[in-house]
């Protein structure tokens, strides 16, 4: 069971009191009754399953009950930082190279 | 010779002669000592065939004498319903009345029916069964699965429910200790002085690891496992330690929670009823220190199965702590040393040892002078080829290791052996750590660690008492120092003033069991994987260990290959011709041993398996004879028989009744919500398709809500109860998703809007009253409200007092008639239930429920969101188009419902099917054809989603999806059936009163 940090009660707390609740970052189109129906298909459908550092939304529904971001590592499961919704994207390059020289490591010793 | 066995050896052993206890194998009664393990209490009484195997039902005896026992596995029963199979004979302790029996054997365990599968074992090979049985098609679920699964497997499960309790604790702590040896009480001893909040667990009765059955170790000046139970002693009484015996860690999850379960009275004679089987305990900490020590691996040669045949470290745990020898003339077969001193313990305490056969031609001189001091020959540069014997070893065969003279036959009751130990390294790749090869030492060790652990000792390939120590009491004072921030020195310190050997190693097939050779040299025991299965395996096209593994089967087994794994991975590098790293090993997963269901599961069961949420009427519904159902979490009373009805007569009275006079009914489990602040129409207007800016204080409005993409989500009745509040309906189902669907919006998208959004599904109890009399049945008891039809219409709404509780009284129906649904706060929900039931029914209302909810509603056509609907339905897809607001510049699901596809002609779409035979109730969910003449598979165009017998229409009525529905009016479709063909007739959707003048009473 994850532990995971919620940025506004400010804990970690057990997974058991969160929701998963998809991607983060994909905001409603603001005039979105007009937007083309590829518009539509990249906004509703389409979501990025990278392999490395993913952006994730997650709500702690049995605690304060608010939505949240997450940056999660999809290789380890590690989260790498949370923070509010609202808030932008943090820049994890690091990480996220880390996780790119694994994967292709991984990939020559096919 | 002694009352416990004539195995017992005199003066050896921990055990106390005079304390025996009486237990039964197979219905024969014997004695064992207190503290025996069934394996050590049968070996001291002659016992070593205790089970047959899995496929080949070869005899079988016990390998080993701990956790890592792959073969002897036995049925413990205590009671009737406490009859638990599969229990490793070598981890069971004994107790009076305690009953063993063997399993997977018919008529009895010496002679064996199934046994024939050894003769004809060419059929049985790896991966038979993905090709022999694979025809007829038919055959494999009728003739052969049920075959082989009767003849292959382990023990029957019990029949009977469980009836013992299981405990769950959640603990956090600065330092978790897997293993309970000589690193792992030093490591505890270190962290827990060093002020570290410690737990140490250990899985076996006694601590000590290896220091159980090594002689030669001594620590502080005392024999090892004196020391170690000193340690322990220590240990137990600090605050900041818990110790954990008889504990197993089974699974290694993220950010170091690690999951124990406890074994409490498995070894008790007589259970306090009280206390718990076995407690799970979840651990979270902030660092693990693994010690879980070294498994030692068997040797691979023909028929290395026989009963008599075990581990040499058994043969010695046996010996040392049981006081029981393994046999009177024990052939030894090594590749390591520490053989050597199970064949000297053994000697020395009187038991003949014909040979040593050691493979390697250059052993440790010291020992080989040892034992030959003792008058054991020695064979160097030798192997056994083969073991005689059936039922038990009789006899082992030893040539030269690298073949040439003739093969010499020496008689024996049991033979020892030892290819080397292989560090347990499970806890740590269960932690996704990956092991990395030791060319060196022959051995896979642990790599960098993922998660905040460190493994010391055997299990970290660290060879020696003294390195051992030293390693681990570093370790427990770095990870007291890291872990906890009031750490200070620990000042442990242990002096190692005598140790073992343990040096040596060989992996794979030994001599003579080479490819080639047809035998039967078991590579995984508890699967009957032989050497040569997994050569078959790599032959038929198996490359990666990850694919031999599943093709053989080998590791698969409940004991997870602890002795086989590195073996198969050899032989299967050997074949082909890749060195070991490169084929690799296969992960590690949890449980690390079988894990019981019960621990789990805990208190989580029966009742407690779900929460139940019943009604504040719950009590006077049971009262009245309610039929309960169950919709989700929630009892809602399905229909009151009376006597001599049963269902399908309740439910047609009740529909009429309603229909006649009125109905009561508990719409309690709607969900509820109250969305509240000064942008609270804006924001129902945005969630909800239809318009909501203009609805009037004191009205109320029939809402769908879609998802982006535009299909249905829920629907429900909305009231607005002042400028900014309103009283939102969801279905019973879909509270929580639509409150959280609400709140996702709320939070995320138009975070401008000022809205507030209370959950109130359980502060207010619902009463339906419904029919031509509901006005004037509730009319009495309502005060501040005038209930006439002028002032409050069809789809109003008011505050005031009903039998003087505030309320809040819609009028609405879901039956079709006049109607009222009755709020009030939750605790008078019973008071008012009662009091309007007992004006209603002299007047000749009736208690309804949800069944006749169903129908009545049917008959209406209105749908119900999950059933009418699927997740693929738009309102304009169900008839509903009148709900969208044409108007509105946005709302969730506008673009969606815009989508090329949802726009496209030939949609299924909502419509009542009239049967045309008039009498026959179509099934829910059954498939609707345009021909049924055509061959299958036909082409579907919709299935039925209501159904049900209309008292009140006098036949029976349907809703369906349907292709093109709404084109079909009058058109003739048909219902195929496994027994006939039904023939339907597309219409409206409302069965009654189709004007709807019944509504407004």
């Amino acid at each position: 069971m994850l532990l995971i940090h919620c940025p506004y009660c400010e804990e970690k707390r057990p997974e058991l009191e969160f929701r998963h609740a998809g991607e983060a970052h994909v905001a409603r189109p603001a005039d979105i009754a007009n937007i083309s129906d590829a518009e539509f298909a990249h906004y509703f459908f389409y979501r990025d399953n990278p392999k490395g550092v993913a952006y994730e939304r997650w709500r702690h529904i049995h605690g304060c009950g608010r939505f949240f971001n997450a940056a999660r590592d999809t290789i380890s499961d590690k989260f790498l930082t949370t923070y509010k919704a609202g808030e932008p994207k943090p820049e994890l390059v690091e990480a996220a190279n880390e996780n790119k020289a694994e994967a292709q490591k991984g990939n020559s010793a096919k | 010779m002694s009352a416990a066995g004539a195995n017992r050896i005199a003066g050896a052993g921990r055990l106390t002669p005079a304390n025996t206890v009486r237990f039964t194998f197979d219905g024969r009664d014997y004695t064992g000592l207190e503290g025996d393990t069934l394996a050590s209490a049968l070996i001291a009484n002659d016992v070593h065939l205790v089970g047959r195997s899995f496929k080949y039902h070869r005899p079988r005896g016990i390998q080993t004498a701990g956790p890592e026992e792959p073969s002897a596995l036995v049925g413990i029963r205590r009671d009737a319903a406490r009859h638990v199979p599969n229990i490793r004979a070598t981890v069971q302790e004994i107790h009076d009345g305690l009953a063993a029996v063997s399993q997977n054997r018919w008529p009895s365990l010496a002679f064996d029916i199934g046994a024939v599968n050894d003769i004809g074992s060419p059929l049985f090979s790896a991966g038979v069964y993905y090709k022999t049985f694979m025809w007829p098609k038919a055959a494999w679920k009728h003739v052969y699965e049920p075959v082989i699964r009767n003849a292959a497997g382990l023990g029957v499960a019990p029949d009977q429910p469980d009836p013992d309790r299981y405990a769950s604790r959640y603990v956090h702590c600065d330092v978790l200790v897997i293993g309970g040896g000589v690193a792992g009480l030093a490591a505890a001893l270190s962290a827990a002085e060093s002020g570290a909040q410690v737990i140490l667990c250990d899985e076996n009765a006694n601590m000590g690891g290896a220091l159980r059955f090594e002689g030669e170790a001594k620590l502080d000046g005392l024999e090892g496992y004196e020391w170690a139970q000193q340690a322990v002693d220590r240990l137990s009484v600090m605050d900041n330690v818990r110790v954990l015996q008889r504990t197993t860690a089974f699974g290694y999850y993220a950010q170091n929670f690690v999951g124990l379960v406890e074994r409490v009275t498995d070894h008790l004679p007589a259970p306090d009823p009280d206390t718990p089987r076995e407690r799970l305990w979840q651990v979270r900490a902030k660092r693990v220190i693994i010690a879980a020590g070294a498994i030692e691996r068997h040797m691979v040669f023909a028929n290395n199965d026989r009963p008599g045949i075990m581990l040499a470290s058994a043969a010695r745990m046996y010996l040392n702590h049981y006081g029981v020898a393994v046999g009177r003339k024990v052939g030894v077969y090594t590749a390591n040393d520490s053989a050597y001193a199970a064949a000297i313990d053994l000697k020395k305490a009187g038991v003949d040892i014909p040979a040593i056969v050691d493979l390697r031609t250059d052993p440790d001189s010291g020992l080989v002078e040892e034992a030959k001091g003792l008058g054991i020959r020695v064979l160097t540069g030798h192997a056994v080829t083969g073991a005689g014997g059936k039922l038990r070893v009789a006899s082992m065969t030893v040539e030269p290791a690298n073949g040439g003279s003739k093969a010499e036959i020496i008689p024996v009751d049991a033979i020892v052996m030892s290819a080397g130990w292989t560090p347990s390294v499970h806890m740590y790749s269960q932690s996704r750590g990956k092991v990395v090869w030791n060319e060196e030492s022959q051995r896979f060790l642990p790599g960098e660690y993922p998660q905040d652990a460190v493994s010391v000792g055997a299990c970290n390939g660290t060879d020696g008492l003294q390195a051992s120590v030293t390693e681990a009491l570093a370790a427990g004072e770095t990870a007291a120092k890291e872990t906890c921030p009031k750490a200070k020195k620990s000042g442990v310190k242990i002096t190692v003033d005598g140790e073992g050997k343990w040096a040596g190693n060989m992996v794979g097939a030994g001599p003579g069991a080479g490819a080639g050779k047809v035998m039967k040299a078991f590579v995984d025991f508890q699967n009957d994987v032989t050497a040569k299965d997994i050569r078959l395996a790599v032959q038929e096209g198996m490359h990666s260990i990850e694919h031999v593994k599943r093709f053989t089967t080998n590791g698969m087994a409940t004991d997870q290959g602890k002795l086989s794994n590195l073996h198969g991975l050899a032989i299967a590098a050997e074949a082909l011709g890749r060195p070991i790293p490169k084929v690799g090993l296969t992960t590690f997963r949890p449980p690390y041993t079988p894990t019981t269901f019960g621990a789990i599961v805990g208190h989580a069961r029966g009742k407690l398996f779900d929460p139940t949420r019943k009604t504040p009427m719950h009590v006077a519904e049971e009262a009245a004879g309610a039929v309960f159902e169950d919709v989700g979490q929630w009892k809602r009373a399905w229909y009151y028989p009376r006597a001599g009805e049963d269902m399908h007569a309740a439910v047609n009275r009740e529909c009429r009744t309603v229909r006649e006079v009125a109905g009561m009914f508990d719409a309690t489990t709607l969900g509820k919500i109250e969305v509240v602040g000064p942008d609270a129409a804006q924001f129902l207007d945005l969630l909800y398709t239809n318009p909501f800016m203009k609805l009037g204080v004191g009205k109320l409005r029939y809402g769908i809500m879609c998802r982006e993409d535009g299909f249905i989500y829920d629907d429900g009745v909305v009231a607005r109860v002042a400028e900014d509040r309103f009283h939102v309906t969801t279905t019973t189902g879909g509270a929580p998703r639509v409150l959280h669907h609400m709140e996702d919006y709320l939070q995320t998208e138009f975070p401008h809007l000022k809205v507030w959004l209370t959950s109130t599904s359980e502060q207010w109890a619902v009463i339906a009253v419904q029919g031509p009399k509901a006005r004037e049945i509730i009319e009495p008891f309502v005060e501040g409200i005038d209930l006439s039809n002028e002032t409050f219409p069809h789809m109003s709404y008011a505050e005031g007092k009903v039998c003087g509780v505030p309320a809040r009284v819609f009028r609405m129906s879901f039956t079709g008639e006049a109607g009222y649904e009755i709020n009030v706060p939750a605790d008078f929900g019973r008071q008012v239930w009662d009091a309007i039931y007992e004006r209603g029914a002299p007047m000749g209302m009736c208690l309804y429920g949800t069944e006749t909810m169903h129908v009545l509603r049917a008959e209406k056509g209105y749908i119900i969101v999950g059933q009418d609907t699927d997740g693929t339905v738009t309102p304009h897809d169900a008839g509903l188009s009148w709900a969208v607001g044409k108007k509105k510049t946005d709302f969730v699901g506008i673009r969606g419902l815009n989508r090329p596809d949802l726009t496209a002609p030939g949609r299924r779409q909502l419509v009542g099917l009239k049967v045309k035979d008039g009498k026959t109730v179509l099934e829910e969910g059954a498939q609707i054809v345009a021909n049924h003449n055509q061959s299958p598979p036909m082409n579907i165009i919709g299935w039925v989603s209501s159904s049900y017998w209309s008292e009140n229409c006098g036949h029976p009525i349907a809703m369906a999806l349907v292709e093109d529905g709404f084109n079909l009016m009058g058109k003739t479709l048909y219902v195929p059936m496994p027994d006939r063909v039904i023939e339907v007739e597309v219409r409206d959707t409302v069965f009654f009163d189709k004007e709807g003048g019944w509504i407004h009473g």
